[in-house]
């Protein structure tokens, strides 16, 4: 950020206020790098010291077998990241968060979908609806987390209900069963994350012209006909922005899990991120932990990219026209 | 279904007016399905916060004989023994004054960096807005290890600064992805205006842009402050002393030592959900919208 064009073509005649030209008149290219550098100082300089050295230091610490109190001397190459691809635990880990990834997809994509389109419609109580579906994302995972893990305690909630249900003989441990104990993260998952997905796909059909609904009933088209044919292809590139940033946030998950079974039981939950702390701070392998940052970084960077060149693609322009009602 | 109607809308406006004068009958009305689709979510949604309410109202054998009930009687020491007990105020405190720290520093970093970012033309622009696009990528995950050890040999574990930092920090690519393309929609004949009013480019970003990105400023501002309420990782790792632990610590730590008390816990989570739902409910709009416009984005 040092040379400067100026294009704004600003007829300056007078001292910037605030800042003391040096000398009379200061060439306004001049000028403007000095505003350019003092704007942005304080945003880069936070970004560089928290953001950039960590993630850069991860990676040198990646490299070294290290417990973070005396010197960083034992310099251990690829092991960490070796023994972390060897370990079983760290591959059950990454399985784990893929499981998650693609279940959040499947379960909250036609839920969210079929919920929003109900919600869009002309109906009572709409506004109060979208606030209550909203509701369990702004609660903090760890608050939702201590609240679910009362309700599935046993005999709590769940079981009761299940109980009067006639579906008694179903309950069973929900989180101490290492069997189905992951698939019980997900279901309070879709409790905490679904509101999201509802409340994006609603934003969405806001911006869905209303003229296309008319155009394709006067054409005599049915409501799930406009719903199949219109509304869900124009909403493609809300349902493509959601799903990357449930993906992302389903790779980095670790409050949730952490709050319900800390990665057990037997492992069964372990996250690539309860997987790295549970080695950094708890057991002081900073080196190891750091090969695991890295290892998880690489993984969502490779699954945003696929992600980006696959799917987002599609949202170049014209690709969200609405296509022809009929096959 | 309802039957189509054949009749034009009977206005129709030149210009994309707000949201409000929409033809409603084109989308659809609700039938009884819908209701009971709608009922049932919003009893799925509210269940599990509802059951905190009550329970923190219950007694633990009450809760134990019947998880289901109502509170009979219903019994108030629950919440009062959490209300009178100091820790909560404390964490409540804490929570609060590092989510305003950490939104009152990234609102104001974050415009200032997109000012220029938008608005000025100048070598290295896209390289700057591409680093800050890019640092979507990292997550606090990633380096919170180096960044545990910075903050500790930095001498800011257990301080508020420790949390808000980085939590600053890790917040502002977002933020300039929101603003950047909020600061470029305003329309250059303002700047043009103000320019020929005497204004400098620093005057046009004081009395024009700021005000006129209120808006996006609040946006970004509701997101961070949501966002520092609710985290957990850094501060567990950062605030290892009680007297300056937020509220999701608070609960967590509650909630394991007082693992036998289940409506103690639940009065003590039930308290510490209010302050969000409550923030939610006043700036849900604002929610809504930065949301809509991320999305767009």
């Amino acid at each position: 950020m040092t040379d400067v064009t100026d294009v704004t073509d600003p007829v300056t005649t007078g001292a910037v206020r605030g800042v003391p030209p040096r000398t009379a008149r200061v060439s306004d290219a001049w000028r403007q790098r000095l505003e350019v550098t003092l704007f942005l100082a304080p945003a880069l300089v936070l970004f560089a010291l928290f953001v950039v050295v960590p993630v850069v230091q991860a990676g040198r610490y990646s490299t070294y077998q290290w417990n973070g109190l005396g010197p960083m001397d034992d310099f251990v190459g690829l092991d960490n990241y070796a023994r972390a691809l060897r370990d079983e635990i760290f591959v059950d880990a990454v399985v784990h968060n893929l499981v998650i990834v693609v279940l959040s997809v499947l379960i909250q994509l036609p839920l969210g979908l079929a919920i929003a389109l109900l919600l869009n419609r002309e109906m009572r109580g709409r506004g109060v609806m979208r606030v209550i579906v909203f509701a369990p994302y702004v609660l903090a995972e760890v608050v939702a987390g201590v609240v679910w893990l009362s309700l599935l305690q046993p005999g709590g909630l769940v079981d009761a209900v299940l109980d009067t249900m006639g579906l008694g003989g179903l309950t069973k441990l929900w989180l101490g069963d290492p069997q189905i104990a992951l698939y019980t993260v997900m279901v309070v998952l879709t409790w905490k994350y679904l509101g999201l997905a509802i409340l994006l796909f609603l934003a969405g059909l806001q911006g869905v012209p209303t003229d296309y609904y008319e155009a394709a009933q006067l054409d005599g088209a049915s409501w799930w006909q406009v719903q199949r044919w219109i509304t869900i292809p124009l909403l493609g590139p809300t349902i493509r922005v959601w799903a990357f940033l449930s993906m992302i946030g389903s790779l980095q998950l670790f409050d949730m899990v952490w709050i319900l079974t800390k990665g057990g039981p037997a492992n069964a939950t372990t996250t690539m991120a309860t997987y790295l702390i549970n080695q950094g701070t708890d057991r002081s392998l900073y080196g190891y932990a750091s090969a695991v940052a890295v290892l998880l970084f690489g993984i969502s960077l490779v699954l945003a990219l696929v992600y980006q060149l696959l799917i987002l693609r599609r949202d170049s322009p014209g690709a969200a026209a609405p296509r022809k009602a009929g096959r | 279904m309802s039957a189509p109607t054949v009749t034009p809308p009977a206005t129709r406006a030149p210009a994309p007016a707000p949201p409000p004068p929409r033809p409603r009958r084109s989308r659809g009305r609700a039938g009884v399905l819908v209701y009971v689709v709608a009922v049932l979510v919003a009893v799925g949604t509210l269940g599990p916060v509802l059951f905190a309410v009550l329970g923190g109202f219950r007694s633990n054998a009450q809760l134990a004989s019947d998880p289901a009930g109502l509170p009979d009687p219903w019994v108030g020491s629950n919440y009062v023994n959490v209300l009178t007990s100091g820790s909560f105020w404390q964490l409540a405190l804490n929570s609060t004054v590092v989510a305003l720290v950490t939104t009152a520093i990234v609102t104001v970093f974050g415009v200032m960096a997109a000012y220029p970012l938008a608005r000025y033309r100048f070598v290295g622009r896209e390289a700057l807005t591409l680093l800050f696009t890019l640092g979507l990528l990292f997550p606090l995950t990633v380096a919170i290890i180096p960044l545990f050890l910075m903050l500790r040999d930095l001498n800011l574990t257990n301080t508020f600064w420790g949390v808000a930092l980085p939590q600053a920090a890790f917040a502002l690519p977002v933020t300039i992805v929101i603003l950047r393309p909020f600061l470029m929609a305003l329309p250059k004949e303002l700047e043009e205006a103000a320019t020929l009013d005497g204004a400098t480019r620093v005057g046009f970003f004081l009395r024009i842009v700021l005000p006129l990105s209120v808006p996006g400023l609040v946006t970004v501002g509701v997101l961070a402050f949501v966002a520092s309420w609710n985290s957990y990782l850094l501060p567990l790792l950062i605030l290892s002393d009680p007297a300056q632990q937020t509220l999701p610590l608070g609960v967590a730590t509650f909630s394991s030592e007082h693992a036998q008390d289940t409506a103690g816990v639940l009065a003590f989570t039930t308290l510490a959900m209010i302050p969000a739902l409550v923030f939610f409910l006043a700036v849900q709009k604002r929610i809504v919208n930065g949301l809509q416009g991320a999305v767009k984005g």
